[in-house]
């Protein structure tokens, strides 16, 4: 614990429901994005913006999707890889099939649609929780990789199975993808992505919505007492979860490698899975665990975890 | 305290001058970013041709380097794994400000990633007998090559050779060939090519895919042992999939005889591990095995007698480092093409590309680099990137492999086509107009 909330009083209720109200998170807030945009792209070379931060970046958005479903409505969730893989390819085909669409509405498609997909395949959650759901969604991640494997029509025929996203512009001659995007083009756009989306994911969990998927988690007999549908609920949770992880999963492809082949489970949502803290309702830390998480990738297990566990020490017992 | 001021200053100034003079070496020299893997259930792949790639680069230096030009490398690790394989590229793709100009990263999934890339760096992608196989088409990727073979090109040569055992390729109607794969890009690559050889022989093509790793092939081979009994087999795997292929064949009791190895199906490391399973294997090459050639003989005394060997003396001669040797040959031959171009300088990636697309690799020129007959002569246009060359087929008897058989050219007649028409679909998604101005 670094700071305390003593002597911070709200007068207003629009101060008591301001979506950080306590001054020192907002300034650390702030100034977490002023350095974002301004000093890390002065300082940074290709190899941080490119292999480190974008990484960082689409991460963050597949944990924050994740952390909706397992965190806010705890529904145990190992489908995350197969939800990727999902707005990857729907990105893909959208791209390939309407070739002026513009990229943010490509992405906003391939969320929507694998929001679908993450619904049906929620629905067991609504007759069996835990472990048992785990393994449940765990068929996603097998069934939507083998479907995308076994069907030639969403690779476009491609005779190795890999997806190549032609190159799109973002606006005037600025590439988002192919060979002529730059990487600062790249980290402002993912960088704007990942802060719109986390704003979007805290104001829905601050809504009736969200309490409904906490009521879920901490008792279901008794939201459903209280008068919340838990179809409703974890059904929405499966949706806009999927719709988090459809995205970058689509980013994945589309940004970083390029392509998309049988994709391993990602280690940073298995590390979200037993990592799992309250902390994580706080988002800009949750952002700041995935860098650290991506980041250390070559690190040894030893330093990594060090880390880790002096990040969540710190920052952990503030929220 | 003064004194001691002096002495930093004077220390700091050596520091300076000789930071200087290495920047100034190092821009002399030809950079090449090494991806490699020596961890993990590939690494049986992955260590043979790292050693010979540094060997023979070890040996071109030591000979006074590419016409006076010496080499240069950095290596990382990336264990197989596509997206460390990006981070790994990023990571090593310059060095002191000089970009490298080639790179080769022995795996199909990475060179896919890598093609926008390298394209935006002005790099090489060589990609020897593996990875985007319509990347041949050197209109289209001006700096892919795929020399000197392709997934596709082997796959009909390999049909040749099969045609060749049951009397004629007029007799492989209604005969049955398997082909057992990697699922991933890599293994995935040979499937259009062999459909399209089924329709054209009339014989019907079984496809059995093997996840990653590779090691629970039981139920495949149950498949293919006891219902579908297939008359041939081809194997496309990498790492410790294809030993495991060749211990389940043998213990359902699928002739191994029958099994043809591609390839990266083909090493010591494969049959070895199965021990007396795998007498009777047989398994491609686009060259030959061995260490009884000049440059062997040459790379032991100059690397490996001056202390400087990269791994184990032994491994030297082995299928996996002779396929590296393969690569680091027309690496340094197109090094030297283009510097008959531009000047014995240590010359940049849009110029190597050129350099690739003039490689002439006669028998003579092999036998002069000490590699008389190791493989059949390349010769690389501008149209086309994998040139035209061939295999020829080893059989393992337990400790080495032996009774090579003859050359089998690919056939090209239906190869070619097809890469032609799945490269402009590529030119076509990705808004690229093709270089009109090759031949």
């Amino acid at each position: 614990m670094i700071y305390r909330e003593a002597g911070q009083f709200k007068t207003t209720y629009k101060s008591d429901q301001a979506l950080l109200p306590i001054a020192q998170d907002r300034f650390f807030v702030m100034a977490l994005i002023a350095f974002a945009y301004i000093v890390i792209p002065m300082v940074a070379n290709d190899y941080w913006l490119n292999s480190i931060f974008l990484q960082f970046f689409i991460f963050s958005l597949a944990a924050l999707g994740l952390n909706i479903l397992t965190g806010y409505a705890g529904q145990l969730s190992l489908g995350t890889g197969g939800f990727m893989a999902c707005g990857a390819f729907s990105a893909f085909k959208l791209a390939t099939s309407f070739p002026d669409l513009h990229i943010v509405f490509v992405l906003f498609l391939a969320g929507l649609i694998t929001a679908v997909v993450g619904m049906f395949f929620g629905i067991p959650s609504l007759r069996i929780k835990g472990f048992y759901l785990a393994v449940a969604t765990l068929a996603a991640q097998f069934f939507l990789l083998w479907l995308f494997n076994r069907v030639p029509w969403f690779t476009n025929y491609s005779s190795s199975g890999v997806i190549s996203p032609p190159p799109i512009k973002l606006f005037g001659d600025y590439y988002i993808t192919g060979t002529e995007a730059t990487n600062l083009t790249q980290y402002f756009f993912t960088l704007t992505l990942v802060i719109v989306l986390a704003l979007a994911a805290r104001n829905i969990i601050r809504g009736h919505i969200g309490r409904s998927w906490m009521a879920i988690r901490d008792m279901d007999i008794a939201a459903e007492i209280i008068g919340i549908s838990p179809l409703k609920a974890k059904l929405s949770a499966f949706a806009v979860s999927s719709f988090y992880c459809g995205i970058a999963g689509a980013l994945w492809a589309f940004l970083y490698t390029g392509g998309w082949r049988g994709f391993r489970y990602p280690k940073i949502i298995l590390g979200a899975i037993h990592d799992y803290h309250w902390w994580f309702g706080f988002y800009p830390g949750l952002i700041c665990w995935c860098g650290i998480y991506c980041g250390t990738a070559d690190f040894s297990q030893f330093r990594s975890g060090v880390i880790r566990f002096g990040v969540i020490r710190f920052f952990g017992n503030a929220y | 305290m003064k004194n001691l001021v002096k002495k930093i200053t004077i220390v700091m100034l050596i520091g300076v001058v000789f930071s200087l003079t290495g920047l100034a070496q190092a821009a002399e020299k030809i950079y090449v970013p090494m991806l490699t893997y020596t961890t993990g259930p590939y690494a049986p792949g992955g260590i043979p041709v790292d050693q010979g790639f540094r060997d023979y680069f070890k040996y071109v230096n030591a000979s006074g380097g590419v016409n006076g030009v010496m080499l240069d490398w950095d290596t990382c690790e990336y264990g197989y794994n596509t997206d460390r394989g990006v981070e790994c590229y990023e990571r090593i793709k310059s060095k002191n400000g000089q970009m490298g100009v080639a790179v080769f990263p022995l795996s199909t999934g990475v060179t896919y990633a890598l093609i926008p890339r390298t394209k935006a760096d002005g790099m090489v992608l060589h990609s020897m007998g593996y990875g985007r196989t319509d990347a041949s088409d050197g209109r289209v990727f001006g700096h892919v090559f795929t020399a000197p073979m392709t997934y596709w090109s082997q796959a009909s040569a390999i049909t040749r050779y099969i045609g060749d055992q049951i009397g004629g390729l007029n007799n492989l109607k209604g005969k049955k060939i398997a082909l057992v794969y990697h699922n991933s890009a890599y293994g995935k690559e040979p499937i259009p090519t062999l459909e399209a050889l089924s329709a054209k022989y009339g014989f019907k093509f079984l496809k059995y895919p093997v996840n990653h790793p590779g090691l629970e092939q039981k139920s495949t081979w149950l498949k293919i042992g006891r219902q579908t009994k297939p008359d041939f087999t081809i194997i496309f795997g990498w790492g410790v999939m294809t030993q495991t292929s060749i211990k389940e064949a043998k213990a359902i009791g699928y002739p191994v005889s029958k099994l043809i190895g591609n390839w990266w199906s083909a090493s010591e490391n494969d049959t070895r591990p199965a021990g007396a399973a795998s007498v009777g294997y047989k398994a491609a090459g686009f060259h030959t095995i061995g260490k009884n050639y000049q440059l062997h003989k040459d790379i032991l005394a100059k690397v490996y007698g001056a202390g400087n060997g990269s791994g184990d003396k032994s491994v030297v001669g082995e299928v996996l480092y002779n396929r590296a040797l393969v690569q680091g040959v027309i690496f340094t031959e197109a090094i030297r093409a283009a510097q008959n171009k531009y000047g014995n300088i240590a010359i940049n990636g849009k110029q190597l590309a050129w350099g690739y697309e003039h490689v002439n690799l006669t028998s003579s020129r092999l036998r002069e680099m000490g590699l008389g007959g190791f493989m059949k002569p390349l010769k690389i246009t501008c149209a086309n990137h994998e040139g035209a060359n061939s295999l020829l087929i080893h059989e393992w008897d337990g400790k080495n492999w032996v009774n090579p058989s003859k050359w089998y050219s690919p056939m090209y007649d239906v190869t070619r086509p097809m890469i032609e028409s799945s490269a402009a679909a590529y030119a076509k998604e990705n808004g690229i107009t093709p270089r009109s101005n090759c031949n």
